[in-house]
């Protein structure tokens, strides 16, 4: 399992003078949860996509497994990072189901049966079992967004990172993205999710990491990046934390909940 | 000025089941009306056939009758239409015209196209600018933006129309609390004008915030309407498919865990 290093990452797009990053320094240990927050425009997306060589730094280097990503090709970076982007409209292309979750799998090398048992795991994981003939364009957006997420998972990539995954998800779609996340972390898999979402971050993630303006400003479990102590960094780059902690914090529960259930558990444990 | 259905059923071109069945809605003068639903309950299909795109631009069949201001609109054609109700797309790279090359172009592109005055059309485009805090990126390249950024440049499109009606379709899907607060204020302020206003949303702590009445679709037919307050409060919710807005959840666990109506009023106060 890969281990990540971003150091004094810088990334200008070439046009215009915008500094999307501005000396990120992290490392994500194998098998870490990670979320990332932070403002629009804040660079998160941009950071990602230098983890698949998507994007190349200006400066700054990415490191996997200590080798530095400029000196792997596409798709070696392909086989260890898998990215699913915000919108699936950018991503999906072949016009069934079935094509599309094939495709990557195809690409990283997956011999026939293991390959056929990707796919059909990725396809039980999003709920997309029964329509694998299904032109893409004929589900409703929710859908196709899992779509993207199966093409993904089916290549079995060691690293998983997604672009703000449960937007326009319902109940039962956003419960299905965190059941994969789950799953992925009981096989080992390392994942970075990028969310505005903060439930689905607080309840679902060991480490979030807040960015502001192309840096990182905050850096650590829940129970403290979502602390009354935080709350003025996060503020200064318009989050919030979960209500629950705020709720928490002014029932005096002493740590910081991060959901409703635990707002419960801490309240029922202190009264 | 009001949008009013009646007995409303729709049906995509080529598919053998209705995607809306028998609706029944009321907007009247400075309402704004949230739908939510789970995914695939009609919500999208819901803001096409308001906003006239269905059939008129995408073909299939229609029932019942759809009213703007009283009168029955069957029979406008698209462009007499798109005068009196503008529509925002879920996903705002559908929604950007893709010509053009600055923030400033493209949000003026709608009024241009209206035929008013060059000053007329500079000032609209300013203010819809100031009132999504987005005039900081009037020189940028459209295409070049977040996801979040851009979904801020398509709505304030739309704000720059000065639409009567107005049909919105998960408008903060990509957004960060604070943007989803200024699209929630911007919405507030154009009830205030007398504009009538329907808006999909997942997010019902969103819905909580901004709409006077919600209705919850379930398989294309009203499930449950009323005033906002007492629908997002119906414990029906989750078995259609619906988060419950996290001040609902939070009640319930705060008075599980036995503090009194005081400390739970108290710590759910205006969060």
């Amino acid at each position: 399992m890969p281990d990540l290093a971003v150091e004094g990452l810088v990334h200008v797009y070439s046009e215009g003078e915008v500094r999307a990053l501005d000396t990120v320094d992290l490392h994500i240990a194998a098998g870490e949860h990670v979320a990332l927050v932070g403002q629009n425009g804040s660079g998160k997306t941009t950071l990602v996509r230098h983890l698949n060589g998507l994007l190349r730094p200006t400066s700054g280097r990415v490191l996997i497994d200590g080798a530095d990503a400029a000196s792997l090709t596409v798709a070696q970076l392909a086989a260890r990072v898998g990215l699913v982007f915000q919108d699936p409209d950018r991503q999906i292309f072949s016009g069934s189901v079935r094509g599309e979750v094939e495709f990557g799998a195809r690409n990283v090398g997956l011999g026939t049966e293991a390959r056929r048992e990707a796919v059909q795991r990725a396809l039980r994981a999003t709920g997309l079992e029964g329509q694998e003939a299904t032109n893409p364009y004929d589900l409703g957006g929710a859908r196709r967004k899992l779509l993207a997420l199966a093409s993904v998972l089916a290549m079995e990539t060691p690293v998983l990172v997604l672009d703000e995954p449960t937007t326009g998800q319902d109940a039962a779609g956003v419960e299905r993205v965190r059941e994969i996340v789950a799953n992925a972390a009981a096989s080992g898999r390392t994942v970075i999710a990028i969310s505005h979402d903060m439930r689905f971050v607080a309840e679902g993630f060991e480490r979030v990491v807040v960015m502001r303006d192309g840096r990182v400003i905050l850096d650590g479990p829940p129970s403290v990046v979502f602390a009354a102590a935080s709350w003025a960094e996060l503020g200064s780059t318009y989050l919030e934390p979960p209500r629950a902690a705020v709720v928490g914090d002014r029932l005096g529960l002493g740590s910081t909940p991060t959901d409703a259930d635990v707002v419960a558990g801490l309240g029922a444990a202190s009264g | 000025m009001s949008i009013g259905l009646s007995g409303v059923g729709y049906r995509y071109a080529g598919e053998t089941k209705a995607a809306l069945l028998d609706v029944d809605l009321d907007l009247r003068d400075g309402e704004v009306l949230g739908v939510t639903g789970r995914s695939e309950s009609g919500k999208t299909t819901l803001c096409l056939v308001v906003s006239g795109l269905a059939p008129r631009t995408i073909g299939g069949r229609i029932r019942g009758a759809v009213r703007l201001d009283g009168e029955a609109v069957d029979d406008w054609p698209m462009h007499r239409l798109s005068q009196r109700i503008g529509i925002g797309f879920q996903n705002p790279a559908t929604q950007l015209s893709q010509v053009a090359e600055s923030v400033f172009e493209e949000v003026a592109f709608g009024p241009m196209n209206l035929a008013l005055p060059r000053d007329e059309v500079v000032t609209r485009t300013w203010d819809a600018l100031a009132a999504l805090r987005i005039d900081g990126l009037a020189e940028r390249d459209p295409r070049r933006l977040s996801g979040g950024q851009q979904q801020l440049v398509a709505i304030a499109g739309l704000l720059a129309l000065r639409p009567q009606h107005l049909v919105l379709d998960e408008p903060t899907a990509q957004l960060d609390p604070a943007g989803t607060r200024l699209v929630a204020d911007a919405i507030s302020r154009l009830a205030a004008d007398g504009g009538s206003i329907l808006v999909t949303e997942q997010k019902t702590d969103l819905l909580a915030a901004t709409c006077t009445r919600v209705a919850v679709l379930d398989g294309g037919r009203v499930a449950i309407a009323g005033p906002a307050e007492s629908v997002l409060a119906d414990d029906r919710l989750p078995r259609l498919g619906v988060t419950e807005p996290s001040s609902v959840r939070l009640r319930r666990a705060i008075a599980a865990a036995g503090f009194d109506e005081p400390r739970i009023a108290a710590a759910l106060a205006d969060a």
